[in-house]
């Protein structure tokens, strides 16, 4: 058996990492948020003004609605596009298997900034999509609101979190037993009798675990808005990008952080009670 | 139906329910079953037997539809079932590790083929709940089936299967992954249910005490062909090649010589309906007597042999002989220790001809 002064020893090196990097930090957030600035400089006087501040300005409870819904639409289409591509790799795709699994993980190599900057190429008044768009005749003038609007956002997220969805999804869908698709057919069930009762059921912790990272990824972004959003799109993390820096208002940036953490872990600790339900085996 | 005499394979009801007519199989250069014919009569236990490999549950899946055949034909009722998708057939499938739907309880695995199929919704819970009855599962109606021992689980998947009311139902090894005991007991409910039920079993199996104890009737495979078809009874006593007559049971095969009528091997010689040329003999272990043993008909064929060795199995003793250089098998019921040489003998009505 190990000793006590073993187990100590390795234990020791991660738990100050914790402590150091995400223990600590955490505090220090959470102490900011009750603390106030003035003149530029922070009072560590307790109060609950960031809190009230933050409830009774419109603009910051827009902007985090905004986000969600942004995070909510990024989600939805990611799914729209993971699952049935996920679904045909898994159950259709035969010896292409692999080569399609490859396509898909390659973008996630690529730098983020540089699929931004590619998007906006691609949405911009001088565009490859205008250009193309009046080289058809379809339109006179460039299109503007393709770039700088939260479409564009929503759309160059969907882009980069797609592959975050079909990877948990393409695992579960990986992992059902063929031979209870042979039983459904079995049993009289036709492919969508199948699909409905048998095949999406057991997709469903993919299914949870890809919506889990493409919502709380997208609730989170701050660099979408800044490169492809313009000031229609501002989301949550930038406005706490600006009060830590330019505005210097570190308490109300950490009262806003505490909020997303709060409904981070919320979402988190409800998604993990569905994925114990739906745990079958 | 009515059950009356299940015994006398199957004869009790003579219909032809499903006929497999030349199905050949080939997945790229492997030609996995070779034209096989084999028909099934309603209420009949048949059983696929075959090493791994003989192309068995290929068969089975070609009837399930799971799998498309080469070549060939399939029908069932006179309506041609291999170009029906499988949820079209009326054939259901206990499959080998069961395939129970794991995300559903029993009692909706069970009632997952009469949703399906539009079983007016008034009608299913009772169905449910009889097919339980039969597999004395309906305390476990509902448990998910990752809760349930690998005995229950098959019995689940038997329900599910035999609450559609099928006219065959399809069983790939569903007590191979059984204990020993479990098996046994399995296999005595399994067949009881079969006559009860009066639905035609067609059971794939690599185990052949378990065909055996079973089948009305045996389908033996090699190499994806039939070798032969016929009652335990008859595929015991008459094998018809040499491969058969090793793989049921065990046995002597005695490569003789026959020239008018008599057969020799080695020293010995029998009268034989067979032509002249060589022909192989089976003689099974338990048609060898010892001379001691009392009456020995006035045809028997009388030897002397070493014995090499002995093994005592509670209910027999199985000798090894040696005889002019052959070997051979013997099951004595006369229990006692033997030594060195002895007289023993066999009927020629026991030696077999069989083709190679």
């Amino acid at each position: 058996m190990y000793t006590r002064a073993y187990k100590t020893m390795i234990a020791l090196p991660p738990m100050l990492w914790v402590a150091l990097f995400l223990l600590l930090p955490y505090a220090l957030m959470f102490a900011h948020s009750f603390w106030t600035v003035r003149d530029g400089v922070i009072l560590h006087q307790w109060n609950v003004q960031n809190y009230v501040k933050l409830f009774q300005n419109p603009l910051y409870l827009d902007v985090l609605f905004r986000t969600m819904r942004i995070a909510a639409s990024v989600t939805l289409l990611s799914l729209l596009l993971g699952y049935p591509l996920a679904y045909y790799m898994s159950f259709y795709a035969g010896a292409r298997k692999e080569i399609l699994y490859q396509l898909v993980i390659v973008p996630l190599w690529i730098s983020y900034l540089v699929r931004g900057y590619a998007w906006k190429t691609i949405l911009g008044s001088d565009g490859v999509l205008n250009g193309f768009l009046q080289y058809l005749h379809l339109t006179k003038e460039p299109v503007s609101f393709f770039l700088y609007s939260p479409f564009a956002v929503v759309l160059m997220l969907t882009h980069i979190y797609t592959p975050f969805v079909f990877l948990p999804l393409y695992a579960s869908l990986e992992h059902i037993p063929r031979n209870l698709v042979e039983a459904s057919h079995d049993l009289g069930a036709g492919s969508r009798a199948t699909f409905l009762r048998v095949i999406l059921p057991l997709s469903l912790p993919g299914l949870l675990a890809g919506t889990t990272f493409a919502f709380l990824l997208t609730l989170g972004d701050f660099l979408a808005p800044l490169l492809v959003g313009g000031p229609s799109s501002i989301m949550i993390a930038n406005i706490v990008q600006s009060l830590f820096g330019t505005a210097y208002d570190w308490p109300l940036g950490a009262a806003i952080s505490v909020c997303i953490l709060l409904l981070t872990v919320s979402l988190l600790f409800l998604t993990e009670r569905l994925e114990k339900r739906w745990a079958f085996r | 139906m009515t059950p009356e005499n299940p015994s006398s394979s199957g004869s009790h009801n003579a219909r032809v329910l499903l006929e497999v007519r030349e199905v050949a199989k080939r997945f790229g250069a492997v030609e996995v079953l070779k034209r096989v014919s084999l028909q099934i009569t309603a209420g009949e236990f048949l059983t696929l037997l075959g090493e791994s490999g003989s192309g068995k549950t290929t068969l089975l899946r070609l009837i399930a539809g799971f799998e498309q055949p080469t070549s060939g034909g399939i029908w069932m009722d006179d309506e041609r079932l291999d170009t029906l998708p499988p949820y079209k057939r009326r054939v259901y499938t206990v499959f080998q590790s069961y395939a129970l739907f794991p995300h559903l309880s029993v009692r909706d695995n069970v009632s997952y083929g009469l949703e399906v199929s539009g079983t007016a919704k008034a009608e299913i819970p009772g169905r449910v709940a009889d097919a339980l009855r039969m597999v004395k599962m309906e305390e476990f109606a509902g448990q998910r089936p990752a809760k349930l021992s690998g005995g229950q689980q098959q019995r689940v998947a038997l329900a599910r299967a035999l609450v559609n009311r099928p006219k065959l139902l399809l069983l790939d090894e569903p007590l191979s992954a059984l204990d020993a005991n479990l098996r046994k007991q399995m296999q005595g409910e399994l067949k009881s249910l079969q006559r009860e039920l009066g639905i035609a079993f067609l059971f794939v199996t690599h185990d052949q005490d378990e065909a055996m104890a079973l089948s009305d009737r045996i389908a033996l495979l090699r190499n994806g062909a039939l070798e032969q078809i016929a009652s335990p009874r008859e595929i015991y006593a008459y094998p018809a090649t040499s491969y058969t007559a090793q793989f049921i049971g065990q046995t002597n095969l005695l490569r003789t010589e026959v020239k008018g009528g008599v057969a020799r091997w080695g020293s010995l010689q029998w009268g034989t309906l067979r032509a002249d040329g060589s022909a192989i003999f089976s003689l099974r272990p338990e048609s060898i007597h010892l001379h001691a043993d009392g009456s020995m008909p006035a045809s028997s064929v009388r030897f002397r042999a070493t014995i090499r060795q002995q093994i005592f199995s509670g209910e027999s003793e199985q000798l090894e002989l040696d005889f002019e250089g052959h070997p051979l098998k013997v099951r004595l019921h006369t229990l006692g220790l033997l030594s060195g040489e002895q007289e023993f003998w066999f009927s020629p009505l026991d030696a077999v001809a069989v083709r190679d």
